[in-house]
Order: C-alpha cells, then structure tokens, then sequence
C-alpha cells in the first residue's frame, strides 16, 4: 500500500467525506463565476457571509452538540432572546457594554436550564430543547411585545454594519477566530476527544472516568453562549430587533452540520466537514439569487442536498464494495 | 398512594393524569376569567384543535416507530393547497371525492418519506428536514404567486367544519371536530387491539426484538409514514375548510406543535410507548392554555409562548420522575413476591 501512485492517493482522499464536499464547493464556486459576472468581487465575497453569519456562527457550537449525539432545537430562539434583551436594556437605559456583557450571561443561563433538565432530569435533549424553542421564543416577546427596538449607539451599528479591518466585519472576524479556537478545542484538546467519545458511546464514556453530565452541561452552555453572541450580532448588523429575530433559524443550522458530515447519531464528523458545508450553502444560496432564483426555492435545493449527501455515500460505497469483492474473487 | 398507583398500567395512569391536569386548568382559569366556563370556549377549542389532533395523531404513529415527521406542516399546507385549487377548478366534485384526495395527495409525501427512511435507511430527522424545506418549496412552485381564497371555494366546503352536529346543553359538537374526534378514537382502538398496529410499538421499544419475531421493519415503517401523509393530507382538508383563504406559508410551524403535543400527551419520543388518546389530550391541553392565556387579563399575552414552553417541560419532567419512581416501586413489589414464593 505503500507505493501509491499520487493519483491513487488523491481519489483516496476525494473519497472522504470532506474531500467530495472540497469538489462540490470547487464545482459550484465556478458555476457561479462562470454564470455572474458579479460572484467573484471583493463586495459580493463578503456580503456572502454578513448575509448568515449569525447562522455560521451558531452551526459551529451546534457541531459540538451534534458529536455529542444532543440536539439543540432552541438556537434560533435564544438568538431572538438575546436581541431582544439587547433591545430592552438599552431601552431601559443601561450601559450598552454592561448590556452586552448580561446578554451573553443570558445565553450562558438559558444554555444551563437546556443542560440541567437534559443531564440532571435525564430527558431527551429534542423535548427539552422543543420546549425552550417555544419558552425562549415566548421571553423574546415578553421583552419586546409587538415593538421594534431602534436607534442603538452608532458604534454598535457600525460593528455589525462596516468594516472593522479594511473591509472586513467584526462578525467575519468573529467567525474565524471562533472557528479556529473551536477547532483546536474539537479536534486537538482532550476535551475535543471527549465530546467524541461521548457521542459514540455514553456508558463506555462513563465507564471511562469522563463526567458526562458535566460535559453536556459545558457543551449547552456554550452553545447558548455562541447563540446569544450570534443575536447580538443580528441586531447590530440589522440596527433594529422584534420578537421574530432570527425565526425557525434551527433547522437552517442543522442542515448545515448534518450536511458537513456530522452523524445525527453522534460520535463522527469534523468542524471543517462543517465548515465546507457553510461554504458550499453560501456560495449556492448566493449564486441561485445573482439568477434571481427566490429563496423557498433556495431552501429546498438545500434540501434536496442534504437527503442527497446522506444518500450519495451509501450508493457509492455499495458499488465499491461489491466491485472490491470481485476483484478478489477474481485474483 | 404512589404504590396504589403503581397498580395501574401507566398507559391508563398517564391519560388519568392529563385529564386532571386539563380539569384543574380549566378550574383555575375559571376562577380567574368572569365568564369562562361557557360553550363558546368550547366550540372555540374544539375547531382548532380539529386540525391539530390530526395532526398531532399523525405524528405519534411515526414517533411511536421511533422516527419523526418534521414535514407535517409542509404536508399540510401544500395539501390544502392543492386541495383547494382542484376544488376551484371543479366545483361539482363530489365531496368524499375530495377528501379522498386530500389524503391520497398527503399519503403521497408520507411515501416519498417513509421510502428514504425505511428503504434507504436514512435518518428520519434528517429526511424529514429536508422534505420539510422541500416540500414548501415545491408549493411555492406550484402556488405561483397565487394564493386561495375562500371566494372561490363552494358552501357546502366552508360551512362544513362549524356545522353543530348535535349539541348538549350549551356545548355544540361541530362536524369538524366530531370527525377528528372519530378518527382518533378508531386509531386508538386500532393501536391498542390490532395485531398489525402493534407492531409499530414493537418496532419502537425494541428493533432487534421485533426483528427475530418475524415483523417486518421496513414495510412497517414506510406504512407508518403512509399513514401519517394521509392523516396530514386530511388535516390539510381540514385546514382548508376552516380557514378558507391558503397561502404558501399555510401550517408553517405545525411540525413542532405536533410533537409537542404529542409529547405532553405522553408519547415517548424515543418511540415504542404513548398512545394517540393522550396526543388528543396533549393537543386539546396544549390549545387550551393558549387560548385562555390571551383572555388572562393578570398577565399580558406576550407571556403566551413563554408559559406554554414551561408548562411543556414541567409536564415532561414531571412524567419522567414519577415514572421513574413506579418503575422502581413495581420492581421493589415483584421483588417482594418473588421473595415470599421462595418461603
């Protein structure tokens, strides 16, 4: 096996999962190069991203819970939370950055009650989290009723609206420096390893000494922290939150982790399986809209993709199986 | 009392329960609302609720097979859609004719479902989010811009759901609801008496086991999600006849309504036990808090949702300790007798 010819090792590593999502953006990228003058200037590129970076933001944290074999319904909730709370402090005349800092508590809360009924009372995180998808929803609008909260400081504004280095956004910022923290978290830190191994089996990971309670504990947490953060980066990139912020935005950042690889049933996938698949909807949600394609039909592209990404591998690695068995039948 | 209760089967504990905790809401909104207990609030329930049990019905079946259907909503609203449309083109259709349709259109989505997960062995979550998005998608294709109005849609269709069809006392029973009511009730009997639906609890409480007893899992699963379709399909009608004007957005957010009334009624999520009666309860439960929220004049009725997702992770928690604890109470009990046999 030693001796393969580099081309041997290159369809080898297509063959991963994350090889074939590489192809599929490289695809779609110059399918829309190709289709819209427009695609590839420095202005569309970065609009790309401000246009879902609170949903990418949240989809890393939510590849965690996944590996974890948990589920987190109540993302786009504690989104709309956070920025309504956001809005009513300010209302109320507090501090902006005092503001910021009991939002993100909030978010750390909120994730805590999500951990303490799924660790402590021991309930399926879907019906937990289902019912803090409507409780979370219900304080949003408890905060803000049928107003819009406006006029927040400038620099707030600007923040979510400008660029912070040339013509960067904090938030694209934010996203990447979050990406690369979490990835060394996942995918080079023991504690990355026990999220996986957790996922994979929880007894054997009790048996082995690791608190899996504690665990989930710390992964809800942060992964409403990461959603109050991503809320408030709505409501300074919009400059104005209502009690609908970032509504049925759960399912959005499911299908980007389940897309990138991440196994529903926990215990295998990779933060930068979910990173390409970040990239591979953007790019197709963006080139379908420079063809004036409307975005319901956007969304069930995305969903013919991730039956499809599901479906695909098994076709394929059926076909290779039976063609591998030949051949040695025939040896 | 706790070891009484452990003499019940928790099926029947459970539905006791729900309907104390529906007596004592009703008792305690009651003394807060001049005015409350009277038949309007019950024909106001029971027309909503009409849609939802359906709905909620449907998604037990497939819960119960330890799947779930994240597109009812998408099912429902494209089939009162279609439903609709068809009914525009041709008015003289007879109408059984029409709710046949409606319910080979929903049992159609409900295969395309039931394929991929059953056959391709896809998780149901995933399919079901896809379908979801798919599926509303492809209403809004069909939909072109245009939308259903009641205008053009005959009398006999919209007048039907809020035709009492007998009343007792103050209390009209309205066509739509005593249909719903009847069609929960026959798959609850079914559930609980026929050999063939019980494979589905089979199935959820132990795959392996019901694979070495001969059930076949895949045709089980695939008819469970045909089922639902149909059931989904026949809450669109229903949709459809209540509401009369559909648009593309028509049972946006029914699919997780329907699990959490589903999982208030009891049905565990992981499959293999609730029954359809407690997901009626749940759904008449879930309807009825929210209803007299908005008329509390104590608090304002932003609390609405908020109260609502409390009430459903109290009534989830508090199921699953005192489950727990008749569990180990009818252990300690068996245990006990096996203990005195053995003298």
């Amino acid at each position: 096996m030693s001796d393969r010819s580099p081309l041997a090792l290159l369809s080898s590593r297509i063959q991963t999962w994350e090889g074939f999502l590489v192809c599929a953006l490289l695809f779609i990228v110059l399918m829309n190069t190709v289709l819209s003058p427009q695609f590839m200037t420095l202005g569309n590129q970065i609009n790309l991203f401000q246009l879902s970076i609170e949903k990418i933001i949240v989809a890393l944290a939510m590849t965690f819970i996944i590996i974890n074999a948990e589920i987190d319904l109540s993302v786009g909730s504690m989104m709309g939370l956070a920025a309504c709370a956001f809005g009513y402090l300010f209302q109320a005349g507090i501090d902006p950055v005092l503001t910021i800092g009991i939002v993100l508590l909030i978010g750390v809360v909120g994730g805590a009650v999500n951990g303490f009924f799924i660790t402590k009372i021991g309930l399926p995180s879907l019906v937990v989290t289902l019912a803090t998808l409507i409780g979370f929803r219900g304080l949003a609008r408890v905060l803000v009723e049928d107003r819009g909260v406006t006029d927040f400081p400038d620099w707030f504004d600007a923040l979510g609206q400008q660029g912070l280095i040339g013509p960067i956004p904090f938030a694209l910022i934010a996203f990447f420096i979050l990406f690369l923290v979490l990835y060394v978290l996942l995918q080079r830190s023991g504690f990355g390893r026990q999220t996986y191994i957790i996922g994979t089996n929880r007894e054997v990971a009790a048996f082995a000494g690791i608190d899996t309670g504690r665990h989930k504990m710390i992964l809800f947490m942060m992964s409403g922290l990461v959603s109050a953060f991503a809320g408030l980066l709505y409501a300074a990139r919009v400059g104005a939150v209502r009690g609908d912020v970032a509504l049925g935005f759960e399912l959005d950042i499911i299908t980007m982790v389940l897309l990138g690889g991440v196994s529903i049933f926990g215990g295998s996938g990779t933060l930068v399986g979910t990173l390409l698949a970040i990239l591979i909807v953007l790019n197709l949600r963006n080139g379908m809209a420079l063809l004036n394609i409307t975005g319901h039909i956007q969304t069930g592209v995305i969903g013919i993709l991730l039956i499809s990404s599901v479906l695909l591998p098994r076709v394929n690695l059926a076909a290779l199986l039976g063609r591998e068995t030949k051949g040695e039948a025939g040896s | 009392m706790m070891r009484a209760l452990s003499n019940l089967n928790p099926q029947t504990l459970r539905i006791l329960a729900l309907l104390l905790v529906l007596t004592l809401v009703i008792l305690f909104f009651s003394t807060q609302i001049s005015n409350y207990l009277n038949g309007r609030l019950f024909n106001r329930i029971s027309s909503s609720v009409a849609i939802m049990a359906l709905i909620a019905t449907a998604q037990t079946l497939v819960i119960l097979t330890r799947n779930i259907d994240l597109s009812v909503g998408s099912v429902v609203g494209f089939t009162a859609f279609a439903t609709g449309s068809l009914i525009a083109s041709l008015p003289d259709l007879h109408p059984l004719l029409l709710v046949a349709f409606s319910m080979a259109f929903g049992a159609c989505f409900g295969a395309f479902n039931g394929l991929i997960v059953a056959y391709a062995r896809v998780p149901a979550i995933i399919v079901t989010l896809a379908t979801m998005a798919l599926f509303r998608s492809l209403l809004v294709e069909f939909a072109d811009g245009k939308s259903i109005t009641s205008s053009q849609l005959p009398q006999w269709l919209t007048s039907f759901p809020n035709t009492p069809l007998f009343e007792l006392g103050q209390f009209q029973f309205r066509a739509a609801f005593v249909v719903a009511v009847v069609i929960v009730l026959i798959v609850h009997f079914a559930l609980q008496h026929l050999r063939v639906a019980r494979k589905l609890y089979a199935i959820g409480s132990n795959p392996e086991a019901a694979d070495m007893a001969g059930i076949n899992q895949k045709a089980t699963v695939f008819v469970a999600f045909v089922c639902a379709g149909a059931l989904a399909g026949l809450a669109g009608f229903m949709f459809l006849a209540r509401f009369g004007n559909i648009t593309v957005v028509a049972g946006l957010g029914f699919e997780l309504k329907s699990v959490a009334a589903a999982v208030v009624g009891g049905v565990n999520i992981f499959g293999g036990s609730g029954t359809v009666f407690g997901a009626l309860i749940g759904a008449v439960l879930v309807d009825l808090i929210e209803t007299s929220l908005v008329r509390w004049p104590l608090v304002s009725e932003f609390w609405r949702e908020a109260v609502l997702g409390t009430l459903i992770l109290t009534a989830v928690a508090l199921d699953a300790v005192v489950m727990r604890r008749l569990v180990a109470i009818r252990a300690a009990k068996h245990h006990e007798k096996r203990e005195e046999a053995a003298k």
